[in-house]
């Protein structure tokens, strides 16, 4: 078999499509996603009444799930539910429900390994809970989890993949797509697979970034 | 012992030979049986299919049924000699038709040049169609243009999505799924009020889902089926032909149509 790579030349246009939807729901449950999880891991973790054992359950309910049945559930199950939902929302919907319930598992462990005598000592100096909250327990939390934090969000970027099963036109959308009008598999799938693998590490670079700005005060070793 | 070696080796040849003209007289005497022969013989000899619904498949009392099989009991009944079903698959059923193992084919024929060099057909008598299909209030979409603006889903790959992403106007939405179980998911949860499919897989999602059976709205590629003979078999064409009229004239097509596809037979079957 041969590679021919100039079959993919009329469909740059689809790619383009493809990986700009990727990026956007990547983006967007990113952000939408870690604010889930801080409110989750809070709740979760100061709280102990039915609100932290709902939260309790959604973590377990989408951590104990494949991410296709949840897919499914919102496209198929909503509308029958009389919920109009959208392929996009329901997308987005379930990749920002997905990544908070995992954070918030990453957050809880960092949140955890903060000693709780610093929490009440910054509240003896005068902080207000949500000060203290901020300030002492959640930042020193996602210095310790970031690593993991960054993995996380990558995976999801990487799942994002599966939406292409409900049309939502992404990448992988875009790759079978063009599959089935050129019948070239291997150039196509090969081509993503680079746009993929590309995108991951460039994830993992700006994440990076952004963490030597965010925990700079880690930078002396004093953490 | 040479001896006898030798003569058994005539013996074969001989044995082999008269196998050969016996089997080349056969071949010969397979000529197509007429109408005169069916009438004198009192019995039509159909070929249907048996794993193809709503044309024919076998029912729960494990007696075949479907469209095709309800188009032979018709035919059978007009030409009042008994009805003798033979069921073949799509592979056979024009070999039954060539060795006079069966005098029709109705077999969800459709009509092609390859085809058409070996046998006959006759006039359309099913509907066989790619079409965009809506849901029961739906409105008729009269050409392409109408398809603009409208959400229409679609199995990827499939023979309607290149014919669609062809034809319809640059503002139609087609949504595109893996295979035709999430295409129709789709459409019955409410996710699309259009899909693009053949009438068969219409037909099957109406037998189950009565309040949301597709209806169709515009139609993409036609290709009906067609009721095969062998050539040159001009007195049985005729009949089945003038048969196949009286059935669109007195109702019995269209009533077959509603039964096996729960929708009416479209404009060009009936009349």
């Amino acid at each position: 078999m041969t590679l021919d790579f100039s079959t993919l030349l009329p469909y740059s246009g689809v790619i383009i499509e493809g990986l700009v939807t990727t990026l956007w729901l990547t983006v967007v449950t990113t952000f939408a996603g870690i604010a889930l999880a801080i409110v989750v891991a809070y709740v979760r973790d100061l709280e102990s009444g039915i609100m932290s054992r709902l939260l309790g359950g959604y973590v377990e309910v989408v951590r104990n799930t494949p991410f296709i049945v949840q897919l499914f559930f919102l496209f198929f199950g909503l509308p029958a539910l009389g919920i109009p939902i959208s392929a996009t929302v329901a997308a987005l919907v379930a990749m920002v429900l997905n990544l908070g319930a995992y954070t918030a598992e990453i957050l809880r462990a960092g949140i955890d390994s903060t000693a709780r005598g610093q929490h009440e000592a910054a509240r003896a100096l005068g902080l207000s809970r949500l000060q203290s909250y901020r300030h002492v327990v959640l930042v020193p939390a996602f210095s310790r989890v970031y690593p993991s934090l960054i993995s996380q969000c990558i995976i999801v970027m990487l799942g994002s993949a599966v939406v292409s099963q409900i049309s939502v036109f992404d990448l992988t959308y875009a790759a079978n797509f063009i599959q089935s009008r050129n019948f070239r598999g291997f150039e196509v799938y090969l081509v993503v697979t680079l746009i993929y693998l590309l995108l991951a590490v460039g994830m993992r670079r700006s994440f990076e970034l952004v963490g030597r700005r965010l925990f700079a005060f880690r930078q002396g070793g004093s953490a | 012992m040479f001896a006898f070696t030798k003569h058994r080796f005539y013996r074969q040849a001989l044995l082999a030979l008269c196998c050969t003209v016996v089997t080349g007289l056969a071949a010969v005497s397979a000529q197509a049986s007429d109408l005169a022969t069916i009438e004198e013989r009192g019995t039509l000899r159909v070929a249907v299919p048996q794993d193809f619904p709503p044309f024919g498949s076998v029912g729960t009392d494990l007696q075949p049924q479907g469209y095709d099989i309800d188009m032979a009991h018709y035919l059978a009944d007009q030409m009042e000699v008994d009805l003798d079903l033979v069921a073949v698959t799509s592979a056979n059923r024009i070999p039954f038709l060539q060795t006079d193992k069966v005098d029709l084919v109705i077999s969800s024929l459709g009509k092609n040049p390859e085809r058409a060099a070996v046998i006959d057909f006759t006039d359309a008598y099913a509907p066989f169609f790619l079409g965009v299909f809506g849901t029961p209030e739906a409105a008729m979409i009269d050409d392409a243009d109408g398809l603009s603006g409208k959400t229409i889903g679609v199995t990827r790959g499939s023979v309607e999505d290149m014919e669609l992403s062809e034809l319809a106007p640059s503002d139609t939405t087609v949504q595109r799924f893996e295979d035709n179980a999430t295409t129709i998911s789709a459409f019955l949860s409410g996710q699309v009020d259009y899909i693009a499919t053949g009438n068969v897989v219409a037909a099957q999602i109406a037998e189950r889902n009565a309040e949301r059976a597709p209806t169709m709205v515009f139609r993409i590629k036609n290709s009906p089926c067609y009721i095969g003979l062998s050539q040159g078999n001009t007195a049985l064409k005729d009949k089945v032909n003038a048969l196949i009229e009286q059935a669109k004239q007195d109702g019995s097509l269209e009533a077959m149509s509603q039964k096996w596809f729960h929708t009416a037979l479209p404009d060009d079957l009936s009349n």
